[in-house]
């Protein structure tokens, strides 16, 4: 690298900033000019001047915040260049959520990729990850930490099924995050075999319609408000507060379970008091972090957010040089 | 060792009773043997194995990964068994399933060091929630909120049969339990439950309603005597074995070697144990010394000294007694404990009466000296059989009036099951020195109304939170009132009061009493006084 990967990217307090493109990726207050990543709340948010995403972020946005979310959405389809002032930016798929992006930056030959939050194994309700040759990765870091090591997903599944054959007079109440998990869950569920009415809090209504829009059949859905009965034997999934809300008392004395990679920590599920833990991430794992920089094998690793001193240090003992960036207003709470 | 982890796993997890017994009869139903047996006597605690110490557990961990980050690991999970499952760094080539008997019979059969040599291995092949059962089987003790009686319960549950026809074999046989399968599974007859030195199931009694049942029952067709205030224990002295168990058939023979020695007899007596010096009773908290205890040294025995005081006699010289009527046994028991002359051993004494009148008088002002600690008392019919089980009608228990005081809602921590949405344990707490002291903790005794309004009163008035706990507004002008029943206090070091509660719980809400008419502190210590004074006082 000639160059100083500073002069391409560099960390301010709205978010990581592109001087010589004069633009931000994922800022966390409003900015003239936006490249976001994906639709999680605390990487898209709303009343910037310009927005640049895939399609399906900028959709999901519009859901969220309504039309007029920005000053003007520019989509942008995965694997298309677009330039700003020499500096050429394009979106690879990030494997995190419908629309995820990875924005990979390039300017006077160096490339820098911004991983925004993602994972690498397989999901059936979006575009997988794409690795892109780079000389800096900025990777984020939410479980790094080696004790976060999400097993299959479908054992989680079907640990999910086997209780509700065992316990056929109570719900299974299942919290999984509005966007992205509680599609995946329900899709896992459908190649499970499992074709029964999936019930869905109100919050998530919206959002399951936009990914049927987008193509990713969830197959029969009802509301859990209202619906008849006391929906025991039946499998409910809300917003992970939900559980702990006088909500969820309409149903038969309910298990708890929640669809988190966070629940791969014993003491984190018994805060919760979470009777069927799920461990079910939308985010890379230690394995998946470790993997990817080790495949990438970037000049330099940046770690926006999560546990980056953990991540930074196996870098260093893998003779990466690594720099954590500490970047604030991620949330981590519902990965 | 897949579905067996699976089962420790959702136990741990697992608050309710009901539900954690469908989980084991189910485990227990798909298992095959002999992994079942194994499974149940790790879940029972007749397997405990010491094979590895957490130091080298940690050791070789650290010899696969940099001790940094394991120290973060660490750090962030808490324990160490779950950070080694989680986080060990499996070699690739181990992809053999390990299954729990190969594991149990290696155990049992390999040198410490020689098993030392095999647990890497193991670990290599298991994925992390099969590792961290492993590792909890290694290290001793599972912990996951099941107790024998309850593991035997699921066990009556899969083969339909009472849990004191489980309890009655359970003695004559050894893990992995395969002729109690077969029987269970209706493959074979019920093991035979005659050893010598065996558990003979207990007849519990019901609680008297006594507005009720006094009315209809004649006072002439029943003994009465003190309800003593330790656990119940069953003594059995035959053919030179001599065995102490617990009501629900746990062995605590070794951790009472004292009153093991005064079993100079050849019988099975049925009585209360207690800490008994010079012939009286000490408070419950003496015996709490000496129970959940594998052993017991020399001077905490001789400081705590225990002793059966003895209420039935169910076999005298291979004499099976327990088809005669209580007056008979009463007889028998009598002669027995006579001519026995231990101090270690005495006679539950009968109180004589002859109107219900008389003896409501009695229990509402018993005689200074150990009655003063008793519970309450038992009636028990002059004609009643010695029966398993908790049959209605020969056996009552009329428990004293519990103590009671009026405290202050201080926390409220969310419950779990169907009460997960629900802040439904609370701490409660009275008056010292113009601030708000906890006593203690309850989380029964209201109705489901009455939980859905102080589930409100909490949301309403939360002034912190921390995790699954609310602190609540409560001051001298503004609070909750509880009026908390329990059974007794005890002096603890881990309360900041310096009082305990026995079996706290919510009598009634007082919505209309002011949070600053509530106890104070000095009348719980004074309270206390009186009992451990017990009868000494007059």
């Amino acid at each position: 690298m000639t160059l100083k990967p500073e002069s391409l990217l560099c960390s301010r307090p709205e978010g990581l900033y592109c001087p010589p493109g004069d633009f931000f990726i994922d800022p966390v207050r409003p900015v003239a000019r936006a490249v976001i990543t994906h639709g999680h709340s605390d990487h898209a948010r709303a009343g910037h001047g310009l927005v640049l995403a895939t399609a399906a972020t900028l959709d999901i946005m519009a859901e969220r915040y309504g039309a007029d979310f920005a000053g003007q959405a520019r989509p942008l389809a995965y694997g298309e260049a677009t330039r700003r002032d020499g500096v050429e930016v394009s979106l690879a798929p990030a494997g995190h959520v419908l629309g995820s992006a990875q924005a990979v930056v390039r300017w006077k030959g160096l490339t820098m990729v911004v991983s925004g939050d993602y994972k690498r194994r397989r999901d059936p309700t979006c575009a997988p990850f794409e690795p892109v040759a780079c000389d800096v990765f900025v990777s984020e870091a939410t479980f790094g930490l080696p004790v976060f090591r999400h097993p299959p997903d479908a054992g989680e599944v079907a640990k999910l099924l086997k209780s509700v054959a065992q316990f056929p007079e109570r719900s299974h109440l299942v919290g999984a995050y509005a966007l992205g998990k509680a599609q995946r869950i329900i899709r896992l569920l459908r190649e499970a075999g499992y074709d029964r009415a999936i019930y869905v809090h109100g919050a998530m209504e919206r959002l399951n319609a936009l990914y049927e829009r987008h193509g990713v059949a969830l197959g029969p859905l009802a509301p859990a408000t209202g619906a008849d009965g006391d929906l025991a034997g039946e499998i409910i999934i809300a917003p992970p507060s939900a559980l702990a809300e006088r909500w969820s008392r309409r149903f038969a004395d309910p298990v708890p379970a929640f669809a988190s990679g966070w629940m791969g920590v014993r003491a984190r599920a018994r805060q919760r008091a979470v009777e069927l833990p799920l461990v079910i991430s939308d985010h890379a794992d230690w394995d998946e972090l470790t993997g990817t920089v080790a495949e990438l094998n970037p000049a330099e690793l940046w770690i926006t957010h999560g546990r980056e001193e953990a991540l930074a240090r196996w870098a260093a003992l893998n003779g990466i040089a690594a720099r954590p960036l500490s970047l604030v207003g991620y949330e981590d709470e519902d990965a | 060792m897949r579905a067996f982890a699976e089962l420790l796993d959702r136990l741990s997890f697992t608050a309710s009773r009901n539900a954690k017994l469908v989980l084991m009869r189910d485990y227990l139903n798909r298992a095959g043997d002999p992994e079942r047996g194994w499974a149940l006597a790790a879940l029972t605690g007749e397997l405990k194995f010491d094979a590895a110490k957490p130091a080298f557990i940690r050791k070789a961990v650290e010899a696969r990964m940099d001790a940094e980050l394991f120290a973060w690991s660490y750090d962030y999970v808490g324990d160490l068994a779950e950070t080694v499952a989680l986080v060990w760094p499996a070699r690739p080539g181990a992809n053999h399933e390990i299954e729990l008997p190969e594991v149990v019979e290696a155990l049992r059969t390999t040198s410490r060091a020689g098993v030392q040599r095999l647990i890497e291995g193991w670990l290599d092949a298991l994925d992390a929630t099969q590792r961290w059962a492993l590792l909890k089987l290694l290290t001793g003790g599972l912990r996951v909120g099941v107790s024998a009686r309850m593991a035997k319960q699921a066990c009556a549950d899969l083969g339909g049969v009472a849990v004191a026809e489980v309890e009655e074999v359970w003695h004559a046989l050894a893990p992995p339990y395969e002729p109690l399968f077969a029987w269970l599974d209706g493959r074979a007859p019920r093991p035979e439950p005659e050893a010598q030195g065996r558990f003979r199931s207990v007849m519990l009694a019901q609680p008297i309603d006594a507005a009720v049942d006094l009315a209809r029952l004649d006072p002439a067709d029943y003994a009465a005597e003190w309800k003593w205030d330790g656990i119940r224990v069953q003594a059995v002295s035959e053919g030179g074995l001599r065995r102490l168990y617990t009501r629900t058939s746990d062995d605590i023979s070794a951790a009472f070697p004292d009153v093991l020695d005064a079993l100079d007899f050849d019988g099975v007596v049925d009585g209360e144990l207690l800490v008994l010096r010079e012939g009286r009773a000490a408070p419950f908290a003496d015996l709490q010394q000496r129970l959940n205890r594998k052993t017991v040294d020399a001077r905490l025995a001789a400081a705590h000294p225990a002793g059966v005081r003895a209420y039935d006699l169910l076999v005298e010289k291979g004499e099976d007694l327990r088809g005669l009527g209580f007056a008979e046994r009463r007889v028998r028991l009598e002669a027995f404990i006579g001519a026995l002359a231990s101090p270690r051993i005495d006679l539950s004494p009968l109180q004589p009466f002859a109107t219900w009148a008389e003896l409501t008088q009695l229990r509402a002002a018993p005689p200074p000296g150990d009655a003063r600690k008793a519970e309450g008392l038992m009636l028990k019919r002059w004609d009643s059989t010695y029966q398993a089980g908790r049959p209605k009608g020969p056996w009552f228990k009329w428990k004293r009036d519990p103590f009671l005081v009026d405290a202050v809602l201080m926390y409220a921590q969310r419950g779990h099951g169907k009460r997960s949405s629900f802040y439904s344990d609370y701490t409660f707490g009275v008056w010292s020195d113009g601030a708000l002291t906890p006593v203690g903790k309850a989380y029964f005794g209201f109705t489901d109304e009455e939980l859905t309004q102080i589930d409100k009163f909490v949301r309403d008035n939360t002034i912190d939170r921390f995790g699954p706990v609310r602190s609540v507004r409560a001051n001298p002008d503004f609070g909750l009132v509880l009026e908390v029943a329990f059974e007794g206090l005890q002096r603890s070091t881990r309360h900041k009061s310096g009082v305990a509660m026995r079996f706290p719980r919510i009598n009634r809400i007082r919505w209309d009493k002011p949070a600053r008419d509530a106890d104070t502190l000095e009348r719980l210590e004074t309270m206390l006084t009186r009992m451990e004074a017990g009868g000494d006082l007059d």
